[in-house]
C-alpha cells in the first residue's frame, strides 16, 4: 500500500478502503515504538466490531497495546501468517503486515480519520 | 529515553533483543552512572555498615564485594546493595531509586559511629561491561590483570591511565566488570570501550535489556521483587543475611521471617504461549488466588514467556501448575527452578 493514500487513527492504525472492505494494519511508527514484537492477538473471522472498539492486541518485550477498529462492520479475513512470523509486521507494516479486513457497514466513517500529513504531525508530537 | 529515578536513560540503543543477545554472546556496555555510590571512611566505617546491612561486613577482606539488604526494624527491605571493601575505605552501591532514602536512613543511624559518609554519585561515572568478551575488551584499558580477578572482587587501579576502580560484578548473569572513574572521564571511557568492542560484537545496551538479562538470571529488582513489605527470606535472598554475625537493624524481625514456614516464596514461572505476564498479574489455582507476578518478559535466550512472582508456600514447589490472569485472560504457568538462565 502507498502510505500517502491511507487513512490513519491517532491510535496508530492505518485503513485502506477497497470496494466496501477496509484493510486495517498498524503503522510503522507504532511498530518502531514497540520494537521486539513477541505476540499478536488477531480477531476471529465473523466477529462484528464497532468503530473505535479494541479488537486485538500486539505485544513487545517493552509494552503491550490494543488496536482499535477504524470502522464498524464484520471481520471477513485476518492475516494469520502474522501469528508465526511477526517480523512481517516489522518489515512491511503497510503491506504484507496487514492485520484484518473488515466489511464496513458505513464506509463513510473513514472520513473522520487523519490523512498522511495530519498523522505524521501527530506522530511528531508524540515522539516529543 | 525515559526518566529513571531522575536520570534520563535510554531503554534501548538499537533493539532490546539485539542488545540482550550481544551481552549473552559477545559483550554489552551499560551506562550505570545512576547507581548510587556512597563511600565510608574512618575507624567505624565497617561497624556502621555492619549495623545497616544484613550481611557480615566485618568479615569482608580487602578486595571483596558482598551482596546485602538494608532492612527496616520490621525486616522489610529498604534496598538491595553491594558492599565493597578497599584498603582504607568501604563503598556502598545502592539503587538510584533508593539513594536519597538510604542516605537519609544512614544519617539517622550513624550518630554513635566515627565515620565519614560521602555520596559521590554525581562526581563519579560507572559503566558495566558484560558478556563473555567483556574482559578481553576492557583489559588493555586498565592496569590490572582481569583474568586473575575473582568474581565479586574489586580493586583500585588505573583506568585509561587515571585512578579508577574495577570490580568483577554485574547484573546480567554474565561474566563481566563494572568500572568507576571520575565523571570528567565518562565520555572518554564510554567512547574508548565502544571503539574497542566494535569489531568484537559489543553493543551499547540500555535499560530494556538490563531488565531482560537480570530477569533471566533471576536477579531481583527493587520496586518489583523487593519492597518494604518483603523480607529477605521471602525474597529468597537468605544468602545475603548473616544472622549468626553482628546485630543489624531489623535482625529480630528478619529472623522471625526465616522461622515462619508459611511465608510466601519468590518463584520462577514459565508460561504457555507468547504473552507476557507483567507486574501485578494475578496468579490462580482454579478460582483460588495464589499470588502475583512481580516481573515478566519474553526471554530472548529461552524464547519463552517467563515471570517471577510471589506465591503461597504450598504452591512454590517446582512443577506446580498455576494460571496467570493477563488482562482478563488466563494463561497456564508452571513453577520452574530459578535462575531461568545460567551461563555455561
Amino acid at each position: 500500500m502507498d502510505p500517502a493514500s491511507l487513512k490513519y487513527q491517532k491510535t496508530h492504525e492505518w485503513a485502506h478502503l477497497d470496494d466496501g472492505v477496509v484493510t486495517v494494519g498498524i503503522t510503522d511508527f507504532a511498530v518502531a515504538q514497540l520494537t521486539d514484537l513477541v505476540y499478536i492477538e488477531l480477531p476471529e473471522v465473523g466477529r462484528t466490531v464497532s468503530a473505535g472498539e479494541s479488537f486485538g492486541e500486539v505485544e513487545s518485550v517493552k509494552a503491550v497495546r490494543d488496536w482499535y477498529s477504524p470502522v464498524s462492520g464484520e471481520v471477513v479475513e485476518v492475516n494469520s501468517d502474522l501469528e508465526n512470523r511477526l517480523e512481517i509486521l516489522s518489515d512491511d507494516a503497510f503491506g504484507a503486515g496487514w492485520i484484518a479486513k473488515i466489511k464496513a457497514s458505513d464506509p463513510g466513517q473513514l472520513d473522520r480519520l487523519l490523512d498522511k500529513a495530519a498523522y505524521d504531525k501527530h506522530c511528531e508530537s508524540e515522539a516529543h | 529515553m525515559v526518566d529513571f529515578a531522575g536520570w534520563d536513560m535510554p531503554v534501548q540503543y538499537s533493539t532490546i533483543i539485539d542488545e540482550h543477545n550481544a551481552v549473552r554472546q559477545a559483550a554489552g556496555l551499560l551506562d550505570i552512572a545512576h547507581m548510587g555510590r556512597l563511600y565510608f571512611r574512618g575507624p567505624d566505617a565497617a561497624a556502621l555498615l555492619d549495623y545497616v546491612v544484613t550481611n557480615d561486613v566485618t568479615a569482608l577482606e580487602v578486595g571483596q564485594v558482598r551482596y546485602a539488604l538494608v532492612t527496616n526494624e520490621a525486616g522489610g527491605i529498604l534496598d538491595d546493595v553491594l558492599v565493597y571493601r578497599f584498603p582504607d575505605h568501604y563503598l556502598l552501591v545502592v539503587n538510584a531509586s533508593n539513594r536519597e532514602k538510604i542516605v537519609d536512613w544512614i544519617a539517622q543511624h550513624r550518630e554513635k559511629f566515627d565515620v565519614e559518609v560521602d555520596d559521590a554519585t554525581f562526581r563519579h561515572f560507572m559503566v558495566a561491561i558484560q558478556g563473555p568478551l567483556a574482559g578481553e575488551i576492557l583489559s588493555t584499558h586498565v592496569e590490572t590483570d582481569l583474568v586473575a580477578m575473582g568474581y565479586y572482587t574489586a580493586l583500585e587501579t588505573k583506568v585509561l591511565g587515571q585512578p579508577g576502580c574495577v570490580s568483577r560484578t554485574g547484573y546480567t548473569g554474565e561474566d563481566g566488570f563494572e568500572v568507576i572513574v571520575d565523571v570528567e572521564r565518562a565520555v572518554e571511557l564510554w567512547e574508548t570501550l565502544i571503539a574497542a568492542g566494535a569489531g568484537r560484537g559489543l553493543l551499547p545496551a540500555g535499560l530494556g535489556c538490563r531488565d531482560t538479562l537480570r530477569l533471566e538470571a533471576a536477579m531481583p529488582l527493587y520496586g518489583h521483587e523487593l519492597s518494604e513489605e518483603i523480607d529477605p527470606y521471602t525474597a529468597g535472598l537468605g544468602f545475603g543475611v548473616k544472622l549468626q554475625a553482628g546485630d543489624f537493624i531489623g535482625k529480630s524481625a528478619v529472623a522471625a521471617a526465616k522461622a515462619n514456614p508459611n511465608r510466601r516464596k519468590r518463584v520462577g514461572l514459565e508460561l504457555e504461549g507468547r504473552r507476557i505476564a507483567r507486574e501485578g498479574a494475578e496468579l490462580f489455582v482454579g478460582d483460588t488466588p495464589a499470588g502475583e507476578v512481580t516481573s515478566g518478559t519474553f526471554s530472548p535466550t529461552l524464547q519463552k514467556s517467563i515471570a517471577m512472582g510471589y506465591v503461597d508456600a504450598p504452591l512454590a514447589a517446582v512443577g506446580t501448575a498455576l494460571e496467570v490472569d493477563i488482562r482478563g485472560k488466563r494463561a497456564p504457568a508452571i513453577v520452574v527452578p530459578l535462575p531461568f538462565y545460567r551461563r555455561s
